[in-house]
């Protein structure tokens, strides 16, 4: 009864291809997976816009949108409604056809991450030796319709905006990707399905995730970090800082490409959420040896949810960072921290087991955060914090 | 050589042809990136996962935008060449070209006959490529790493020159 429940949608594809001849069940079987993808991740983003618009009003100190159905449930479906029917202006000068395209190359690399997501027991679309490469190779050719878009435009702030998007965007994926390579290292495998399968054993209660090794603690920090960079979510939505450059390069997008480049935007966090999950939180494993009877699925979908509304949560308290303190931060602080994390997980994996190798790693992570923090502070002459008030 | 090859091969060639007959030099860019994807799309074809999905990763999210950025903050790309993009030595670059190619297609064809007689594409996995650069290549690896850092040191370099220069001017 558990194994059905947690199989249910290996199970309901099976008995759906076992409809059609033989030759096309393969086929079906994938086409039915990217259905599946395509209806639910656009569904979950209509939850969490709901969701990033009642929590950030909630932080500060106002209702969300209440307006539209009972606590304003229906929202999404308003906003749905609304950005098909605008009208769709272009730019007399702007490019045509890459002011068309720059969307849906946002909107395709952005859904095909999905691919290699283990989203449960079983439950991979594909199952590629190098999966983890095919995730960030998606990822990257994301910069390049931002780029698209900004400079399609012909708008000195669209261009301006993507020139700091894609600075961004570039200066972070080094560390997005040292601190992803630190878990290949302790796998041995590019392949996301193994290492959720590494993460599922238990000893007692508590499981083996990554995240709860000193290098697995620090790699999932920067992971963060280095993710809320990637998808220019605040504090570092410079690029599309809306008191600064109107919309960055969104600016002269309206109606239904405005909405592509918003869910673009919100599943690309999905996929990363998916993939820090995986990688650091244990994919679709249970938390406790107790609780392994909730199916898998279910424990993949709360930690991206779990991670979505972390976002939303740093969203709505952290201030936004200034362009060149977002590019200092990302090549003078996590750039090295990852290669001590490098280091860190090296002497784990040689020390062998035992509490010495825990202290050991622990020791080295924080030693290097705290001498990295003190010496790169040491130029900006801070004094005690001092508060005047209006009189 | 089933159709998902040819469709492929065209997209890679109208790519490559794009990149040098426009004339704005943004969209030169953009169609050199088409090129690259499709090039990556015949590696996997081959079955070369990783070399298809680091094609991507450093070709399309790296290079491209290096060329994009490098077009964009050196010279105005919205003015088209004058005189049209074709130089007036077309002819000697054409048999220039030619002869490259000969040359190029007569040393694998010949080498190919040298290549072990295999009926279906080996499944190189990615353990297997780790293995061969950290064994067999391991010298090439550390030159090319040393490549790189003095590269980038030097980079590194010309930048800082230029910051001082400005500070020395301004004053």
């Amino acid at each position: 009864m558990v194994e059905k429940a947690d199989q249910i949608f290996v199970l309901l594809q099976h008995w759906l291809v076992s409809f059609l001849p033989a030759a096309w069940q393969h086929a079906a079987a994938v086409l039915l997976g990217v259905v599946a993808i395509i209806a639910v991740y656009p569904t979950l983003f209509a939850l969490a816009v709901l969701m990033e618009r009642k929590g950030l009003g909630r932080m500060q100190n106002r209702y969300g949108p209440n307006r539209v159905g009972p606590y304003g449930i229906l929202q999404p479906v308003a906003d749905g409604i609304k950005s098909l029917t605008k009208e769709d202006i272009v730019p007399f000068r702007a490019d045509g056809l890459v002011h068309f395209v720059a969307p849906l190359v946002l909107v395709v690399a952005v859904f095909m991450g999905f691919a290699v997501l283990p989203m449960g027991r079983n439950m991979v679309l594909v199952d590629m030796d190098a999966s983890l490469l095919f995730f960030f190779a998606m990822g990257a050719s994301t910069e390049l319709s931002v780029f698209m878009a900004g400079w399609s435009s012909r708008n000195k702030y669209s261009l301006l905006g993507a020139m700091r998007a894609v600075a961004q965007m570039i200066s972070y994926e080094v560390p997005l990707l040292l601190s992803s390579v630190v878990i290949v290292m302790m796998t041995g495998s590019l392949s996301l399905e193994r290492m959720v399968e590494a993460q599922n054993h238990y000893t007692g209660i508590f499981p083996h995730w990554f995240v709860f090794t000193p290098w697995g603690l620090a790699g999932f920090a920067m992971f963060v970090i280095a993710s809320m960079a990637e998808t220019n979510r605040s504090p570092f939505d410079l690029p599309e800082g809306e008191s600064e450059l109107v919309a960055g390069y969104f600016t002269e997008y309206s109606g239904f490409k405005f909405a592509l480049f918003f869910l673009g935007e919100y599943v690309g966090m999905f996929g990363i959420a998916g993939l820090g999950a995986t990688l650091f939180l244990g994919g679709w494993s249970a938390p406790f040896s107790f609780l392994t009877w909730v199916p898998s699925w279910i424990w993949f979908f709360a930690k991206v949810e779990i991670w979505i509304c972390f976002f939303i949560w740093v969203r709505g308290t952290l201030p936004r960072l200034r362009q060149d303190q977002l590019m200092n931060f990302a090549w003078k602080f996590v750039l090295p921290m990852t290669l001590v994390n490098l280091v860190d997980a090296a002497v784990w994996r040689f020390m062998g087991e035992g509490w010495l190798r825990w202290v050991v790693c622990s020791a080295i992570v924080l030693a290097a955060y705290v001498l990295m923090g003190r010496v790169g502070m040491r130029r900006e002459h801070l004094g005690p914090r001092s508060y005047r008030y209006a009189e | 050589m089933s159709f998902a090859f040819w469709a492929v091969t065209a997209l890679t060639v109208a790519g490559g042809l794009a990149a040098v007959t426009l004339k704005n030099l943004v969209h030169c860019a953009l169609a050199v990136s088409v090129a690259f994807a499709g090039l990556a799309m015949l590696f996997l074809q081959l079955d070369a996962q990783f070399a298809g999905f680091a094609q991507i990763l450093v070709y399309i999210g790296a290079v491209a935008i290096l060329v994009v950025f490098a077009i964009l903050l050196t010279r105005n790309a919205d003015t088209p060449k004058e005189g049209g993009v074709f130089s007036r030595t077309w002819l000697a670059g054409l048999v220039v070209a030619a002869a490259v190619f000969a040359v190029l297609g007569w040393a694998v064809l010949a080498g190919a006959k040298g290549l072990p007689n295999e009926a279906a594409a080996p499944a190189v996995t990615v353990q297997q490529i780790g293995q061969a650069l950290m064994g067999r290549y391991v010298l090439p690896l550390e030159i090319v790493a040393l490549l790189l850092t003095s590269a980038l040191i030097g980079a590194v370099i010309v930048a800082m020159h230029e910051a001082v220069n400005e500070k020395g001017g301004a004053k």
